[in-house]
């Protein structure tokens, strides 16, 4: 069971012990085990890792190698060459799109749902124009719950790529991916899943999911920043040209060219960033030591707590699905008559750490027809009682800005 | 701890952002000029009448944060009336007061908008308060400098 003596893992929380940090989908913080991870990295094992044939630069390349082993079995992959590390999620998706883009006709479809993060959304829309193909969305309701039909409207038998999010960063909806990846399967197009929001709180298991794809990044999930993973089926990855060139990619080089290295390094060129790898693996152990069954109980429970606080302030509009198993700790909303960069300022005023804006999906807004919103999000570590004071504060922010009630 | 316990909401601008003056269209308008923040959405269209160097009438349209209106409003009400080198004088006070500092004559001066001034401490909303003064710089002075 998590309660809040959790805390006691987190340097930043116990610094700041008034703060209510309440923006963990935008960035986690980090366990202790995570910054000591990366500190050992550099004072124990530091070199330049796969090129020194000395026992240090060994011990660089199993910090890397391990945390791809620890990433495999985290998310269920079955061959650690499937994991490629990459800067954060948005490079693996734009690796994802710019290594499976080249092999697109015109004439080919590319679908994408609209939930989309912008990551998830403009490689895919670069990589249709330079094939000139057609992008065809696919459609969500006003609570952002995408069916199976609105699901198969977007496809034809010329869709090549599918590209969705496991969990909308702004809703906290889920969609069906098993389903979906089935149904896009059936029709001869690759999935490729956004699990940026998903791989952080909830078990993924990317064979069971049946995915192509997956992209999260390291940092959501109390990992280090600057760390990212793509995972992607080994015949899939095989058959992709590199994304960058350079060193630690090639097999062979000549003046007419070259050959590129197995995977996973073919699409991992220049020096990794084995700390950070260090840092990942850190997390997944940490994640691994809590147990999924606790941290899933501890995030349903602060989401009922954070449903039912927010559901009750008056002049308060909650987007998404109507239950608190619809968002997955990610809460967005409006308050009617006041501005979200107004609400996000007073709010930081009580210590109050929530984002405002447009979460970086803009066509998702304005399908919902919103500008901006302040998001609030959890993570096992924040507490029923910060959640209530994010009530306490939101039930006065009108007043505060010159409204009778 | 990461932040003082002020409010910046003060009743000078949440009395502007809830019943602005001079938010409201402007028929036959001398000049126009939109100003946008991008990131934060803060849009307003500015409009003005200037007769012999005078700013006779003023208004804006728009929406955005509390801080982009209010701020907005409190311009209009402090330039109406003026000269166009004195509204560039209180536009380069305004500036000066949230880069800087300024003196207390000086702060006088900008009458109500001086109670944008802690500003300063909130860098992310620095660009929602000078959205009006920097789209009132565009359309009179910029334009006499070219």
């Amino acid at each position: 069971m998590i309660d809040p003596s959790i805390r006691r893992d987190f340097p930043l929380l116990q610094h700041y012990p008034e703060l209510a940090y309440l923006d963990s989908a935008a960035t986690a913080q980090k366990p202790a085990c995570v910054i000591e991870a990366e500190k050992r990295f550099y004072e124990e094992s530091n070199a330049n890792p796969l090129r020194g044939l000395y026992p240090l630069s060994q011990r660089a390349t199993e910090a890397c190698e391990g945390a791809r082993e620890a990433v495999a079995r985290f998310i269920g992959a079955a061959k650690p060459e499937e994991i490629i590390f990459t800067r954060n999620a948005t490079e693996a998706l734009n690796l994802a799109a710019s290594c499976l883009g080249s092999s697109l006709q015109p004439g080919d479809e590319i679908a994408l749902s609209i939930l989309e993060h912008h990551s998830n959304f403009l490689p895919w829309l670069r990589a249709a124009e330079k094939a000139g193909t057609r992008v065809r969305f696919i459609e969500c309701d006003d609570r952002g719950h995408i069916s199976r039909e609105a699901f198969l409207e977007a496809l034809s038998e010329r869709t090549k790529l599918v590209a969705m999010t496991q969990i909308s960063n702004v809703l906290g909806v889920e969609n069906p991916i098993r389903e979906f990846a089935a149904l896009a399967h059936e029709r001869g197009a690759l999935f490729i899943c956004d699990g940026a929001q998903s791989v952080p709180h909830m078990p993924v298991d990317v064979q069971a999911l049946d995915v192509d794809f997956l992209a999260f990044s390291a940092h959501k999930m109390g990992g280090p920043m600057g760390m990212g993973v793509l995972y992607g089926k080994k015949k899939l990855l095989a058959k992709m040209p590199p994304f960058l060139l350079g060193g630690e990619m090639i097999e062979y080089v000549s003046r007419d060219g070259a050959s590129w290295a197995e995977l996973p390094h073919k699409f991992e060129a220049g020096t990794p960033n084995a700390a950070g790898a260090a840092g990942l693996q850190a997390a997944i152990e940490y994640y691994e030591a809590l147990g999924w069954e606790a941290i899933v109980a501890r995030e349903e429970a602060l989401s009922r707590t954070a449903f039912q606080v927010l559901s009750a302030l008056p002049h308060l509009h909650l987007l998404g699905g109507d239950s608190p198993e619809a968002h997955h700790g990610i809460f967005t909303f409006t308050l009617e008559g006041v501005h979200p960069h107004d609400i996000a300022a007073i709010l930081s005023e009580e210590n109050l750490c929530v984002r405002a804006g447009h979460h970086c999906a803009q066509p998702l807004m304005q399908h919902l027809g919103v500008n901006s919103t302040i998001r609030a999000s959890l993570m096992f570590y924040n507490t029923e009682e910060e959640i209530r004071r994010l009530g306490a504060a939101l039930s006065g922010v009108r007043r505060k800005m010159g409204y009778a009630d | 701890m990461l932040t003082d316990n002020r409010s910046f909401y003060n009743e000078i601008l949440t009395e502007h952002n809830l019943r602005p003056l001079h938010k409201h269209p402007l028929p036959e308008a001398d000049y126009e000029l939109r100003g946008v923040n991008p990131s934060c959405g803060d849009d307003i269209i500015l409009r003005l009448k200037v007769a012999d160097g005078i700013i006779t009438e003023g208004a804006f349209t728009g929406d955005g944060c509390a801080i982009s209106q209010a701020s907005a409003d409190i311009m209009l009400e402090l330039v109406l009336g003026k000269s166009i080198p004195q509204a560039e004088h209180l536009a380069n006070l305004f500036m000066r007061m949230i880069k800087d500092s300024i003196s207390p004559e000086e702060m006088e001066e900008l009458e109500e908008a001086g109670a944008l001034e802690d500003i300063a401490h909130m860098p992310a909303r620095v660009k929602c308060a000078v959205l009006g003064w920097r789209t009132l710089s565009s359309l009179l002075f910029e334009k006499e400098e070219a």
